[in-house]
């Protein structure tokens, strides 16, 4: 188990060594975004905005128009939230070559609770023209998904978590920009998840199998642009799509997925994520089974969908 | 008359005559910074429109992105384009957008026009400078009423604490925002003690002086180790009698008597 975070973490050092233009910005969070390890083994490319973070995001703007790659990071809610303006007119806007990679989005960042715990990034960062978001699921797809973003030329959100997650690929998969993963076929229905629900779509998907029920279950790691083929043809081939996200349902994967389809091939989409509420304090996991983020609820609601006659 | 005076007139027509053809901007803002801008672009800066994308040259950020008017006068009248397209500021089509954009408009450094931004973006084009060891001077223009923004001092302070001696924040202290004066909207003074405190070198002057400008800008390049900001008292209005030192005169274009009557006074400076 390892956290996307700490992937982010690891791959940054190895970019470093291999790129020079790569700059790194935190805002007095280094050692929880993991961003530490570069500012070791980079000092000069390391920057600490400290507890700034509208000036974060304006220096790696400023960083990005002198041909530098900038990393900026700090948690996803303040990343998002406290310079968004900022990420809008001096990033977006000028569509300059800054990453934003913000790590403890979704409730499982814990104990901290709802202040803490970032459930509308993507619907912020969906909204912004230039804007790219990629949503890792696991160590292997994170360490390519950073790597890259670094490749892409203009603005890129990455989003990352703080709790370690199981790995979904093996070494020879292959991230690509754009593109979703079919993880699993199926004909009854198709669960579209992103990030550290993948591990739980999976899993109810196996549940579904014993009640002779075969759920197509899918990826979606690059939130936008977002891989609408795989959708359409999801949507084609098993009439019935359930979302699954650690965000709220207001903007995120699951208003992506019904973005695509009403305009394309309406059927019906269930989401599951965050129902319009915050966060609290507790344990991960508590919380995910709290907020019905769990294979159990997943494959509740994907029975339940099945059964309904379309 | 000295050629810089004859410039930044040039410049003060540029700004009636591009103003009145868009029917909306701001005039004030753009009038009193045009002797800083001469001087910056014609005086101290190592840039060529030749040459505008050449890694070594000096950077200007106008962070106080409303007042584009002076900005594109001077770009043009430096050969980063033709000033015939002036009077198209504003127009649907045109590449002269309301506030600077750095896609669309060539010289332009930095889109700005959301106040604080373009200086903690300039803070991050310094660091830039030092990372790769070069040479470059980055200057940044600032209004005073900017200066209520709060990224304003988490630049500066980034600033001061990565000693970007590379980094020239000129502040227009012209007195006056949209809705009266500093004092009276929200008091940004003492201007001196404030950036002192935050460990920047502060250089007083008089910014329709061109002595007192080009002084101050050697004086900040021979300072190590901290940025300098030169706070330039200024008239909002500066070269239009009617227009100076007038609340009325931040936003609002001239109609086509005012541009007449603004030109003939401008004129006659020059003749």
């Amino acid at each position: 188990m390892i956290a996307t975070r700490e992937s982010y973490g690891n791959i940054l050092i190895e970019l470093g060594k291999e790129n020079k233009d790569i700059v790194v910005l935190d805002a007095d969070l280094s050692k929880s975004t993991k961003t530490a390890g570069f500012a070791k083994h980079f000092p000069k490319r390391f920057i600490n905005a400290g507890i700034a973070e509208q000036n974060l995001m304006g220096m790696a703007a400023g960083l990005a128009t002198t041909g530098k790659i900038p990393f900026a990071s700090t948690f996803a809610v303040f990343a998002t939230g406290r310079a968004f303006e900022i990420i809008r007119n001096s990033i977006c806007y000028p569509r300059l070559n800054v990453k934003i990679a913000a790590t403890h989005a979704g409730i499982t960042v814990g104990e901290d609770g709802g202040s803490h715990q970032s459930i509308e990034d993507i619907a912020i960062m969906r909204s912004l023209p230039n804007m790219k978001i990629i949503v890792p699921a696991d160590d292997v797809e994170t360490r390519q998904a950073v790597r890259a973003a670094a490749l892409i030329d203009g603005p890129v959100y990455l989003r990352l978590g703080r709790l370690g997650v199981p790995p979904i690929f093996d070494e020879n998969h292959t991230f690509t920009f754009g593109k979703g993963n079919v993880l699993k076929e199926g004909k009854d229905i198709t669960i579209i998840g992103m990030g550290l629900m993948i591990s739980k779509c999976l899993k109810a998907a196996e549940l579904l199998k014993q009640e002779g029920i075969s759920a197509r279950v899918i990826n979606i790691s690059t939130i936008k642009p977002i891989d609408e083929e795989l959708i359409i043809q999801a949507a084609k081939e098993t009439k019935r799509i359930l979302t699954v996200e650690e965000h709220s349902v207001i903007g995120g994967l699951g208003s992506a997925v019904c973005d695509v389809l009403s305009t394309h091939y309406p059927v019906q989409v269930v989401k599951i994520g965050m129902n319009d509420t915050f966060g609290e304090s507790g344990k991960p996991e508590e919380l995910l089974t709290n907020y019905g983020l769990t294979a159990e609820n997943i494959y509740d609601t994907a029975q339940k969908t099945v059964n309904i006659d379309i | 008359m000295e050629p810089m005076k004859i410039y930044a007139n040039q410049l003060r027509i540029h700004i009636i005559n591009m103003l009145a053809a868009a029917g909306s901007g701001h005039p004030g803002g753009a009038l009193s910074a045009a002797d800083l801008l001469i001087c910056l672009y014609f005086k101290e800066m190592k840039i060529d429109s030749e040459d505008k994308d050449n890694p070594d040259r000096d950077r200007f950020i106008l962070s106080k992105g409303h007042a584009a008017p002076v900005l594109y006068g001077t770009l043009a009248m430096k050969g980063f384009f033709n000033t015939s397209e002036l009077t198209n500021l504003r127009k649907l089509g045109s590449f002269l957008q309301g506030h600077p954009d750095m896609l669309k408009i060539p010289g332009v450094e930095m889109s700005t026009g959301s106040l604080g931004q373009g200086f903690s973006a300039s803070v991050g084009v310094a660091l830039g400078g030092k990372i790769d060891e070069k040479s470059y001077r980055i200057y940044t223009l600032l209004g005073d009423g900017e200066l209520q923004e709060g990224i304003v001092w988490e630049a500066a302070m980034a600033a001061s604490h990565y000693k970007l001696d590379n980094l020239v924040a000129i502040i227009d202290n012209n007195g006056l925002q949209i809705d009266g004066t500093n004092d009276e909207v929200m008091k940004v003074n003492p201007l001196k003690e404030k950036w002192e405190s935050f460990g920047w070198n502060v250089i007083e002057i008089d910014g329709h002086c061109f002595t007192d400008i080009e002084k101050s800008f050697k004086q900040a390049k021979e300072v190590k180790g901290k940025p300098t900001a030169i706070i330039a008292k200024t008239s909002k209005g500066k070269g239009v009698s009617f227009m100076e030192n007038q609340v009325g005169w931040h936003g609002v274009a001239p109609s086509e008597a005012e541009r007449a009557k603004a030109i003939e006074e401008l004129e006659r400076n020059i003749r």
